[in-house]
């Protein structure tokens, strides 16, 4: 039962990214791309990892994707189709993904996967004493780096956002 | 008197000694799930009927009343109408997105109501991470009525559906940021263990103050996320025709519409669950009679809607710069600093409890 879920949603997944590579319509391929991160977020389902899918949901689906059918919405007008590029970049553009599949493939196949039995849920209360615990294995300094780092993009965006009214702050606000 | 709720159970043993497991839990599942998609279909329905008698009654209008008695079935003639209706569309749509779009709006709306408490036996998914896949799936929506938008080439669709995008994503901040104060109380994101805390209290008076400011907020940002008026810029009627679904006919329009009747009801009912016990009756009246737990969520459920409808009816329509002044200059600041006094009231032992 599983394993036939499994395939399923692993069948799902490869056919929309591809869908997504391959359709020339920008909207819809966004939509190609939405599809494959909900069927990996199914994946983490599956695996009994709700905090993991749930985050892949409301991060990937719910907020990248809207971002980007965002962006579409704003530059491109229904009836556009995306040109189709020159020959040698094709050729290029294969043979690299060619290459990245291979080192993909490779490290997989190479790597001795170990087998965990009678897996239990992470809790959400693990996570959250692991993200902010300073002793052995805790992650207390990557959660401080990217919460400066978000920070400064938040300062930034707000300076962009401003624009010229930073000098003559004196002009009416509407 | 008790008399126990075990239909499911019979139903439960019944199949797994009928079957092999693996196709019992799988035909299981799948009666779940009908059994689901009507009752909310017929709910979604009957929430259409009370908003227009609740809107009659405060214009001092009768409402609709001929259908059946006092107008009970006016709403499922409404949908078998729209069931043969034909399905138009535009000239250059983008046919399959704008065919796609109505179902990410009601399956997003569908999906978050499987880890709805609806009494103690009564749910499908207790999840552990349960308010958190409630806020996750519902932010999928708003995908559905951006594609909606886009896709059938309408100029006031697409301005309703980029509208919407903007309310959405704002609101949402609010709605996770007043469930998370509340979840500091619980200490569990899981719905059965945010109702079993509640039994020396109803959160929004464990909670008081903060539980309270928290519920607003809630309220406020809920009613926004639903875009029902005072904050129904997405479909304003004198502004943008129908808004998002203006090219939408027939089942398609009728699934918007039934999505967010739907998403009203989910609004109301994770209210009641986080703020005013769930099932739990008020001070435990009814302990010993627990099959009441379903009257119970669903009385306190359409007290919350009855309000919601009561907002929609009494207060004009903000601006688009109103609107997200609301959001960012108002609610969130004070939502933030709301969080904090939760904290410091739970880790100074403040709480209310019974």
């Amino acid at each position: 039962m599983e394993r036939i879920l499994f395939y399923v949603i692993a069948i799902i997944a490869i056919v929309f990214a591809l869908a997504s590579v391959i359709s020339r319509k920008m909207l819809r391929s966004v939509i190609y791309l939405l599809f494959v991160l909900c069927s990996i977020a199914g994946v983490y389902f599956m695996m009994d990892y709700n905090f993991l899918a749930a985050i892949q949901l409301t991060v990937y689906a719910g907020g990248i994707v809207v971002l980007i059918i965002f962006s579409v919405l704003l530059v491109h007008h229904i009836e556009l189709e995306l040109e189709i590029a020159k020959f040698p970049k094709q050729l290029a553009t294969g043979l690299l993904c060619l290459a990245g599949l291979g080192v993909f493939l490779y490290t997989i196949y190479m790597h001795d996967f170990q087998v965990i039995g009678n897996q239990t849920t992470t809790s959400t209360h693990d996570i959250g004493s692991k993200l902010l615990s300073y002793e052995e294995g805790g992650f207390i300094l990557p959660f401080e780096v990217i919460s400066i780092l978000l920070l400064a993009v938040m300062v930034g965006a707000i300076i962009l956002a401003k624009g010229t009214l930073t000098s003559n702050s004196e002009t009416k606000q509407p | 008197m008790n008399v126990p709720l075990s239909i499911t159970k019979t139903i439960h043993e019944w199949l797994f000694s009928a079957m092999n497991p693996s196709v019992a839990s799988g035909v299981e599942m799948v009666l779940i799930a009908l059994v689901y998609l009507t009752i909310f279909a017929v709910l979604g329905l009957f929430l259409v009927l009370l908003e227009r008698r609740v809107a009659a009654w405060f214009q001092l209008r009768v409402g609709p009343n001929r259908v059946g008695y006092q107008g009970l079935l006016q709403t499922m003639a409404d949908a078998l109408k729209l069931v043969s209706k034909e399905l138009t569309g535009t000239d250059r749509a983008d046919k399959f997105l704008y065919n796609l779009a109505p179902y990410f709006v009601i399956i997003s709306a569908l999906m978050a109501l499987a880890v709805i408490p609806f009494s103690r036996e009564f749910q499908a998914f207790d999840i552990n991470i349960g308010i958190f896949f409630l806020i996750a799936v519902s932010s999928i929506g708003v995908i559905g009525i951006l594609l909606g938008g886009w896709s059938s080439n309408n100029k006031f669709a697409l301005i309703g559906a980029m509208r919407s995008g903007v309310q959405t994503i704002s609101y949402e901040l609010s709605v996770g940021l007043s469930l998370l104060t509340m979840i500091l109380l619980t200490g569990s994101l899981q719905l059965s263990e945010i109702i079993e805390v509640q039994k020396e209290g109803w959160l929004i008076a464990q909670g008081h103050i903060p539980a309270i400011i928290a519920f607003m907020i809630y309220m406020i940002a809920g009613t926004a996320e639903t875009n029902r008026a005072p904050f129904d810029m997405v479909e304003a009627e004198s502004e943008l025709g129908a808004g998002f679904h203006t090219e939408y006919s027939g089942m398609k329009f009728a699934y918007f519409f039934l999505a967010e009747f739907i998403n009203m009801f989910l609004i109301a009912a994770i209210a009641t669950t986080v703020f005013f016990g769930g099932w739990l009756s008020p001070f435990g009246i009814t302990e010993s009679l627990p099959w009441l737990g379903v009257f119970w969520f669903l009385m306190k459920t359409f007290v919350l809607v009855f309000l919601m409808m009561w907002f929609r009816w009494t207060f004009p329509r903000l601006r688009v710069d109103q609107l997200l002044t609301l959001e960012w200059k108002y609610l969130l600041p004070i939502n933030l600093v709301n969080i904090v006094l939760m904290a410091l009231l739970v880790w100074g032992n403040l709480t209310l409890k019974f």
